[in-house]
């Protein structure tokens, strides 16, 4: 097969990998998941011994 | 002590749960290792910003050398830059991704031995760059100048921090990768190859090797190492501390979690072509440098919606802008990000290079990312991490992170406005021609011109350098008198 042919093959499927994601990425279907892990950094630590000390 | 146990719920209930894993009450997370990286994070920004402000120092005054072998420009300038992007960049890398990948998959980090051993073969390597590079033992890439028995051990040493990493995500208890593990992830895997198949050589002795590579296929594996070191270590990784730290110091979360992951596949898959814009107008084929050049202007988009979703995470809390400095650091960290990864694909184009090339302009570029981006991102997150790792609310004194902030500002707009100038001066002086086809000004002539520039810059690197100081009073303070406290992993339910 002529290798100009498999570059071309290989850019669009490059490109429509990259409209995949975009669409896979605003379906609705994955704004659950999606909230769910961006309020991970908000979690606040709980100590062990459940107390705080010089505070 | 463990009878007293709460229970400890996520809030979030709607997040997957892995049954199959269940908890250990007695489960803490090992921020042990996190806190022997970031004080190491402030000890090393001190000895690599010390050692850049005086090579500042001696480009205005050479005899600052002493005449000594180890003191002069060539042998410190690499000490400088491998200490604040392997010591000080590496060191909050290593540090903020074991704290963030812990608390975002619910479970402690894997393999509690190994991960002392990356903290301690990490700081090995440092010392030993120490000794080796002001001796001159190097293989003379930039940013990979250790010899081999040092890049063997960065390896092993590498490869246990991958193990570590990736182990964790492996037993995690969240179903979902947050996106800041994503790009550590990222940083990890690339930097593994990046310094693998650049420091290939065949060692002729315990200190000389020669690369296995020669000519101009030498020059490009070099840049495509050298920007990548950029794309992946200066950037990928300190996306990831800011997916994490500026959603948790701003109290809300990421802006778009969906435009996060387009940001993520669209950046490691531009970044890895850039590298050629480094060798324009060389031997390297011109459709090489077009190439390197084409994908550098398209970083630009990738670039800009990350900088944007950062920044925008403030929507709606911009007041807390007034009153935090923690934030202003992040939010001035991001907004160099901006500048900086606009000027990249500015000076990646042909003709802008023809002048910035080889001028202090790219030195300019460079300190705008490693200052005002990494740097500044670097502080702002130690400043919410450390309290949280001493068991403080908040650090000694929020009025010497203000003044930390201030001084860092104006000494990272000083540094880059004096070598934008200084670099402009010089590539127009370079390029300029009399009539009869002669050069108008020779080389020491342009050197002339550029001397009050540096000692602009010299004084931007001092107020940088002096804000790493008043962080190290106010960090002492803080950890000081403060017994740590184990955290608890939350269960996920």
């Amino acid at each position: 097969m002529d290798i100009d042919l498999v570059r071309g093959v290989l850019t669009a499927v490059i490109f429509f990998a990259f409209i995949g994601i975009w669409i896979w990425a605003w379906s609705s279907r994955r704004k659950k998941d999606f909230d769910a892990s961006a309020a991970l950094p908000l979690e606040d630590d709980t100590h062990l011994n459940n107390e705080r000390e010089n505070i | 002590m463990r009878e007293q146990v709460s229970p400890r719920r996520s809030p979030f209930n709607s997040i997957s749960i892995c049954r199959d894993r269940p908890l250990d009450t007695t489960a803490s997370y090992n921020d042990k290792v996190v806190r022997q990286f970031t004080i190491m994070v402030v000890v090393w920004g001190i000895v690599g910003m010390l050692v850049g402000v005086l090579i500042a120092a001696q480009l205005i005054w050479p005899q600052l050398n002493f005449d000594l072998s180890f003191l002069t420009y060539s042998r410190l300038r690499p000490l400088h830059t491998n200490a604040v992007i392997f010591a000080f960049g590496g060191s909050a890398l290593f540090a903020t991704s074991y704290y963030v990948v812990q608390r975002t998959c619910h479970v402690r980090l894997a393999f509690d031995k190994l991960a002392a051993f990356t903290f301690w073969g990490w700081q090995v390597v440092i010392l030993l760059a120490a000794i080796t590079l002001p001796l001159g033992i190097t293989q003379s890439k930039e940013y990979a100048e250790l010899e081999w028995p040092i890049d063997l051990l960065i390896t092993v040493v590498w490869v246990s921090y991958a193990v570590v990493f990736f182990g964790t995500i492996a037993k995690r208890r969240i179903k979902h990768i947050y996106v800041a593990n994503w790009f550590y992830g990222a940083f990890i895997i690339t930097v593994a190859v990046l310094h693998i198949f650049n420091n290939l050589a065949v060692p002729v002795s315990l200190f000389k090797s020669y690369s296995i590579y020669t000519g101009v296929v030498d020059g490009m594996m070099q840049w495509w190492y050298g920007h990548n070191a950029v794309g992946f270590f200066l950037t990928a990784g300190f996306l990831g501390m800011m997916y994490y730290f500026v959603p948790k110091q701003a109290g809300r979360p990421v802006y778009s979690y969906r435009l996060s992951v387009v940001h993520f596949w669209s950046l490691i898959a531009i970044y890895m072509w850039a590298g050629p814009h480094h060798l324009h107008y060389t031997s390297l084929p011109d459709w090489a440098q077009t190439l390197g050049m084409v994908f550098s202007i398209i970083l630009l988009a990738p670039s800009w919606g990350g900088m944007i979703n950062g920044i925008m995470t403030l929507s709606g809390a911009w007041h807390k802008l007034r009153s935090d400095p923690i934030l202003k650091f992040m939010i001035v960290s991001l907004s160099f990000y901006g500048m900086s990864t606009f000027e990249g694909p500015m000076m990646s184009i042909k003709t802008v290079n023809a002048l910035s090339h080889y001028t202090d302009w790219t030195i300019g570029h460079v300190h705008s990312g490693a200052l005002g981006w990494v740097a500044m991102m670097t502080i702002g997150t130690l400043y919410c991490l450390i309290p949280r790792l001493y068991n403080r609310d908040s650090m000694y004194s929020t009025k010497l992170i203000d003044v930390h902030f201030w001084t860092s500002t104006i000494g990272v707009v000083l540094y880059a406005v004096a070598l934008w100038v200084a670099g402009i001066t010089q590539g127009l002086m370079w390029r300029a021609v009399n009539d009869d086809g002669t050069l108008t000004y020779s080389f020491v002539e342009s050197l002339k011109a550029t001397y009050p520039y540096y000692g602009l810059r010299l004084i931007g690197g001092l107020l940088f350098f002096s804000g790493m100081i008043i962080m190290a009073y106010n960090v002492w303070k803080t950890v000081s008198n403060n017994k740590p406290v184990p955290v608890a992993v939350l269960d996920p339910a």
